[in-house]
């Protein structure tokens, strides 16, 4: 990872008495695609607002590039946000819009011009001065919220889930268009969302909230493959997670179904949690777990399952509708596909 | 035909009510008055010429003076409120939009002493300001276009709030928070997004306060102490007091022109009828 741009300290907000972040400690690198992900409620939105500015911080400290920028004014951050219905300007054309940042300045016009050009070019929109907001799509009202923001050169893009008012199609293509844009500029982004498969695609690495806390930070695939947490493992993914009880120090027994060896040592008598993801499941012709199938929702290569075990756990299971065998009933997994998760 | 039946008492009422009468109005501007207040009817441009002189104009223009005013003060006070109030809760809103339109319902004569009371010698602003040793002889705060342009804003209050603050209200929060996140302040913020997104809302109310200011003549009486002529007083007087029915008319005709032409500038200004509740 490259340098730290941004440390929050113990940061804690409270409204009222309610706390709504916990202790927060969190470091941000130059550069990267960071996501914070969690529920509505989980804070995600509070944390955006203090790191620019909007929301005071109740307790703690936020440094940005070693300066203490806790208590500085919103509009001295070099911070920009791009707001959840793009919060553009409906009395001004998309020139003015763009411009708006550097006009506040007192920039010169000509300049100012210049540079909004620039930006049109960046995000695709040549040949738009002059049209108005309403006259755009959702898609491209997004790119020029985005050219707003930029223009000003900040050094950190906050957004704010700005894919959730655009339609599944146009979303997956924003989705791809955000993260080359990202990297072409170099500046670090912060994105808040509540849709897991967003923050799969685009991030470096992501955060994972739950009341206020962090329940995890990793990249994607470490997030998904190995989350550490039920929160983590059921909030991301499809999953299915048994309760076992550790019989030997590496072994953890479900009982009548399967033993799981663990690496690790663990206290024999303890309970444990083990998550299998449903496509890591096989549908075989003999094994020792049988299941009951229950329901099938075809999907083409990511068909589901939907089954009972003997003990009358609910599973789930991926499956390949060209592969499928009907007349199977039985289950089998590698040992290194289950996890072990608190 | 059971559907024109329905609108045929509307019809009645705008011809005999309405119609019919600024018909007369107009046919009177142009008759002779004798000088015992009946009407010689004989053509003449006569009333409209008379109105050159310049007492008139005086008038016109003294009239003009106050109810710019009176709308200037009107904004002055509506925006900060609206634009204060369009922040709050819903519930917030209701109950405070419902304070400001019950004055409504007191009939404005009877609120117009209120003022009085308020305004006077020994009235409520300058007993206050005595007893804190503030001043120590009353201020004069009515009986002069002082007292009339307070009475008058305080009459019209609730004409600017009312589509100001529809208007205000309409702005998207968000956009707020984006101008100030590209680094504007409060002022900016104002003078760049809440003016240029109000301003059909700012025509409508300035429209609505601007108009009626001209026209009112018991506010002039009471507060100007029948002192001060305006407009309003100077057609009132000439129907009822000097009984010269055809120049009060061609008074009046000239004010209802004036009116057609702030309308249809108003209009032209992109600004909608149904904004100004139909009128």
């Amino acid at each position: 990872m490259g340098d730290i741009l941004i440390s929050l300290k113990n940061v804690k907000k409270k409204y009222k008495d309610k706390e709504i972040i916990k202790n927060l400690d969190l470091d941000i690198y130059k550069g990267e695609f960071l996501t914070l992900l969690g529920s509505s409620g989980c804070g995600k939105s509070t944390i955006l607002k203090m790191i620019s500015g909007i929301e005071s911080v109740t307790d703690g400290s936020i440094i940005m590039e070693g300066k203490d920028i806790t208590n500085l004014d919103s509009t001295k951050r070099e911070i920009n946000t791009i707001f959840q219905n793009y919060a553009l300007f409906p009395h001004m054309t998309i020139e003015d819009n763009i411009g708006f940042g550097l006009k506040i300045k007192k920039i010169d016009k000509k300049i100012i011009q210049k540079e909004v050009k620039k930006m049109l070019n960046l995000v695709k929109l040549e040949g738009y001065e002059k049209r108005y907001p309403s006259e755009l799509s959702g898609g491209e009202q997004q790119r020029v919220a985005i050219a707003r923001a930029i223009i000003n050169n900040p050094k950190v893009l906050l957004l704010d889930e700005p894919l959730s008012a655009l339609d599944k199609k146009l979303r997956k293509e924003m989705e791809v268009e955000l993260k080359n844009l990202q990297k072409k500029l170099g500046i670090t982004f912060i994105y808040v969302t509540h849709d897991h498969e967003e923050a799969l695609t685009m991030s470096d690495r992501i955060i994972i909230l739950n009341k206020g806390k962090i329940e995890q930070i990793d990249t994607p695939s470490v997030i998904y493959n190995y989350p550490k947490t039920k929160y983590v493992a059921t909030f991301i993914g499809d999953s299915n997670i048994f309760e076992g009880l550790v019989v030997e120090p590496n072994l953890v027994r479900i009982d009548g179904l399967f033993d799981y060896k663990s690496k690790e040592n663990l206290k024999v008598g303890d309970k444990e949690l083990l998550l299998i993801r449903p496509e890591n499941i096989k549908i075989v012709k003999n094994s020792n777990i049988e299941f009951q199938k229950t329901d099938y929702i075809y999907n083409g290569p990511l068909s589901k399952v939907y089954g009972k075990l003997k003990n009358g756990q609910d599973i789930k299971i991926t499956v390949n509708d060209y592969d499928y065998n009907r007349d199977y009933h039985c289950l089998s997994f590698d040992n290194d596909d289950i996890v072990l998760i608190k | 035909m059971k559907k024109k039946l329905l609108i045929l008492p509307v019809i009645l009422y705008s011809i005999f009510l309405i119609i019919c009468p600024l018909i007369y109005i107009l046919i009177l501007s142009f008759l002779k008055s004798d000088s015992y207040g009946g009407v010689i009817f004989t053509l003449t441009l006569e009333n409209y010429k008379e109105l050159f002189d310049f007492v008139y104009i005086k008038i016109f223009l003294k009239s003009f003076v106050i109810a710019l005013v009176t709308t200037l003060f009107s904004i002055l006070i509506s925006y900060p409120f609206c634009i204060f109030l369009s922040s709050k809760k819903k519930i917030v809103k209701d109950i405070i939009m419902t304070l400001v339109i019950i004055p409504f319902l007191t009939n404005s004569l009877i609120r117009t002493y209120g003022v009085i009371i308020l305004l006077r010698k020994e009235g409520i602003i300058n007993n206050i300001l005595m007893s804190l040793n503030i001043i120590n002889n009353p201020l004069k705060l009515m009986y002069n276009n002082f007292g009339i342009i307070m009475g008058m804003t305080y009459t019209l209050l609730p004409f600017m709030i009312l589509p100001l603050f529809a208007s205000v209200d309409k702005i998207d929060k968000n956009l707020y928070s984006a101008a100030s996140d590209l680094g504007a302040n409060k002022l900016k913020i104002f003078k760049e997004i809440i003016l240029p997104l109000s301003i059909p809302g700012l025509f409508n109310g300035s429209l609505m306060v601007f108009i009626p200011c001209i026209g009112f003549f018991f506010i002039a009486d009471l507060l100007g102490g029948g002192k001060l002529m305006l407009l309003g007083n100077l057609i009132k007087n000439q129907f009822l007091t000097a009984r010269n029915w055809p120049f009060g008319a061609s008074i009046s005709i000239v004010l209802i022109i004036v009116t057609f032409i702030l309308v249809s500038i108003y209009k032209k200004l992109g600004g909608k009828m149904e904004d100004l509740g139909g009128m």
